[in-house]
């Protein structure tokens, strides 16, 4: 099934399908690491709510939701 | 060609004169630098952009001294930003201020191995001789993920050297690998896409022809492809051939510059995965937490998270309020005391009266502020180092977010209460230049210490002491009273009046001269760490003297101008009457500044205010707390200051010549607001001149917050009037 990042709850952990929008705006997550097939997992939210906090390929990383409901995981 | 051959042909350690220090945010680059070269920097601008430029010498070995140019951290050399775009220029060797260096140490954290690796070889794809400096190997092996720095070496085909960069670990053998030969690494090819590998290729043989090996030519050719490098800039620098053939390459739909990078993108994780699986050790046990993922979860905990920020923001703020007021004024003190030494050294005269309160005084009044910033700077290191600025910026993201600005606005903003220099210092940790440009532009709005004496002044004059609500407690010796008064009800209004006024003003910027999509957060959550106080220490000495020197220069001279305009022309001495308060009055409406306070009444008027308080605003301009001190020149009080009774009583005697008090509590309000929003400090014009690089950006700032305290001043005194105050 498959499902946005932004959508995922705290703890859950995905794989990156694929990266919507812009490449403008998804360049600079392809080179922090973000690429289809690669596994990510939800740490938390922050406490205003937004932005998100992830994991991905051994270290944290916070974007917002906003961003984070381009990209496609399953 | 001839020199540069024969060059090559000497001891290599004599050859290398220029190392640049590249690498990853949060990678320990700060630290490595300051390890290599201690006091020994250099902090200055790359021509033309808003980028610090940080150089120092280091002793590599007795008798060879090289220069280490700190290279802007960067994510990758596909630049997103100013800095990253230097970061980039520089490698390629496309500045002209900058050649390229001769070797670069590559700094790389082995507790993040694959991301840095990702910057790493892209570097070393130029073909510059390259070592890499493995940070943090200690904090990788504790995650169970540790790095093989002998195989990793093998596969990227450069020294790799184990680093402790902040116990110092690992300095001396990467000064050693400096001193050896130093060669460009052949990585494993990329799998590209024909069409991509096909325009790589064309492009390499031509700057092959333009004299780069064969390494740089094919890593320059995929740089120049994946980036909107102007084409010509590229004939410039590479020649007209190579310009033809990217020119030509960039007419393909699949060859655009973006298209090409997310191509690379792909292509370079790829090799960089099996690498990683050689050289690191995956831990198949299952870790218990690390202490940063215990940490966070109380220091972004929904609940305790905010607390703790909202205390830790407090503590900052009370600490530059209240701890700096003892240093400032031992500062005041001395000053004082040493202009009453200079007087009784020189002979009674205008060269006395220059140097004792023009040069002094004058520079008294910006040092006065040094304190004040090294404390902001010694906590914005702290909390930077450790890790925790990352996670102010990720709270405080959503709040600042809804007026466009980026989270790490936040700090620049807060210390902007206590003053807005070392506030609009602090904005150089905000990347997005729409966004660090709106925070410099936003920060005089917050209501820093000078209003303070301003602030009381007025409120205690004229603000009655109206208990709103609350309850007394009458003890033996004291009746206390615990509740909200009028007066501090006034003084919580005027400061949040400038907090509104500035997210406004954020917002209007947003939408006019910085519109765009907004940047992506993107912010790393780098794990907590003990600080480096080597680190925290060379941001304070070099944010300091940076700020005596610049600011000092400039307030220097304008305070001079200003103690000129309140000093001349004389009052021939035969005219001046016995009393000498009543004297300096005269002389001071006979002055310059006098003569300007009556010219601008007119455009004061409006908002309520005559000449004299004209001459006050005047006086304003050096800064703020000047207002009182001129208040009570003119107003012909000795030795005025914000509690003097006379001064208040000779305001409130005041009238204009229809017979009206000119201070009323509407006079004092209009008086407050411009007050709030107005530009009056040029110790602050002269830091945003040296931080944005030009004078357009302090000239708009004082156009635009003049205007605007003007239109808000009016609203209220002729709104006030209006309503019958």
């Amino acid at each position: 099934m498959s499902r946005t990042l932004d959508s995922l709850k705290p703890g859950d952990e995905a794989v990156v399908r694929s990266l919507d929008g812009e490449p403008e705006a998804f360049g600079r997550l392809m080179e922090m690491g973000l690429l289809p097939g690669t596994p990510v997992k939800v740490v938390r939210f922050a406490p205003l709510g937004d932005p998100i906090e992830i994991v991905i390929r051994g270290y944290h990383l916070s974007l917002r939701r906003a961003e984070a409901a381009g990209i496609v995981v399953e | 060609m001839a020199v540069e051959l024969q060059t090559q042909t000497s001891s290599p350690a004599t050859r290398l004169q220029r190392i640049a220090l590249a690498g990853n945010p949060n990678a320990g680059k700060t630290t490595l630098f300051n390890a290599l070269t201690g006091m020994r920097q250099k902090v200055g601008n790359y021509p033309g952009v808003t980028v610090e430029k940080k150089e120092g010498r280091c002793r590599l070995t007795a008798g060879q001294d090289v220069t280490i140019l700190d290279i802007p951290g960067t994510y990758s050399l596909a630049p997103k930003s100013p800095d990253e775009e230097v970061a980039r220029d520089v490698l390629l060797g496309l500045r002209a201020d900058t050649p390229v260096p001769d070797a670069v140490v590559i700094v790389v954290d082995a507790s993040n191995l694959e991301r840095n690796l990702y910057l790493a070889t892209q570097i070393l794809d130029l073909g510059i001789p390259a070592v890499i400096a493995l940070n943090m190997n200690d904090v990788a092996a504790k995650a169970g993920k540790s790095v093989d720095a002998k195989q990793l070496g093998q596969d990227l085909g450069v020294p790799v050297v184990t680093l402790i960069a902040n116990k110092g670990e690992g300095i001396p053998q990467l000064k050693a690998t400096l001193l050896k030969q130093l060669e460009a690494s052949q990585l494993p090819q990329l799998e590209l896409a024909e069409s991509l590998a096909g325009a790589r290729e064309r492009l390499a043989k031509a700057l092959g022809h333009a004299g780069q090996s064969d390494i740089a030519a094919h890593g320059i050719a995929l740089r120049l492809l994946a980036s909107d490098i102007s084409t010509g800039v590229v004939s410039q620098v590479y020649g007209p051939t190579v310009a033809d053939i990217l020119a030509e390459a960039r007419t393909d739909s699949k060859l655009t510059p973006l298209a090409a990078a997310a191509a690379e993108t792909v292509a370079r994780y790829a090799m960089l995965g099996a690498i990683v699986a050689k050289s690191q050790q995956q831990s198949s046990e299952q870790r218990g937490k690390s202490f940063t993922d215990k940490a966070d979860a109380i220091l972004t905990h929904k609940f305790w998270g905010l607390v703790i920020f909202a205390l830790i923001t407090l503590l900052v703020f009370q600490t530059i309020f209240s701890w700096a007021s003892v240093p400032m004024d031992f500062i005041d003190g001395g000053t004082t005391a040493i202009g009453d030494y200079v007087r009784t050294l020189m002979a009674d005269g205008p060269l006395e009266d220059l140097v004792v309160d023009g040069v002094i005084a004058g520079v008294g009044a910006v040092v006065i502020f040094l304190p004040q910033i090294l404390i902001l700077f010694f906590f914005i290191g702290l909390l930077e180092d450790t890790g925790y600025m990352a996670r102010a910026a990720f709270i405080m993201d959503r709040l600042m977010g809804k007026v466009g600005l980026h989270g790490r606005a936040f700090i620049p903003l807060m210390s902007s209460f206590a003053c807005a220099i070392p506030g609009i210092m602090a904005a150089r940790t905000i990347s997005s230049r729409a966004d660090r440009m709106t925070t410099i532009l936003i920060a005089p709005l917050m209501s820093c210490s000078a209003r303070m004496p301003v602030y009381i002044l007025m409120i205690a004059t004229f603000i009655p002491t109206a208990k709103l609500f609350g309850f007394h407690i009458t003890l033996p010796f004291k009746d206390f009273y615990i509740g909200l008064t009028l007066p501090a009800l006034v003084m919580f209004s005027m400061f949040a009046l400038g907090v509104i006024v500035a997210m406004i003003v954020a917002w209007v910027l947003k939408k006019t001269m910085f519109v765009g999509p907004p940047p992506p957060l993107m912010l790393e959550l780098p794990p907590y760490k003990m600080p480096s106080w080597r680190n925290i220490i060379v941001t304070m000495w070099e944010r300091g003297s940076e700020f005596l020197k610049r600011a000092g220069t400039i307030i220097l001279a304008i305070s001079i101008v200003l103690w000129f305009a309140l000093t001349y022309p004389k009052v021939p001495e035969t005219q001046l009457p016995a009393d000498e308060a009543q004297a300096a009055a005269m002389q001071l409406s006979h002055s310059i500044a006098g003569r300007v306070g009556h010219v601008v009444e007119p455009v004061i008027a409006p908002l309520g205010y005559n000449w004299k308080i004209g001459v006050g605003l005047i006086g304003a301009m050096a800064a703020r707390e000047v207002f009182v001190s001129t208040m009570g020149t003119v107003y012909a009080v000795a030795d005025a200051d914000e509690e003097s009774q006379t001064l208040k009583e000779q305001m409130k005697n005041d009238r204009w010549p229809d017979g009206r008090p000119v201070w009323t509590a509407l006079t004092a309000i209009s008086l407050l607001v411009y007050f709030v929003i107005a530009m009056q400090c040029i110790s602050t014009l002269a830091v945003v001149k040296r931080e944005t690089n030009s004078w357009k950006w302090p000239i708009f700032m004082q156009v635009y917050l003049t205007a605007l305290a003007w239109i808000l001043a009016l609203i209220v005194y002729q709104g006030g009037r209006f309503l019958g105050y």
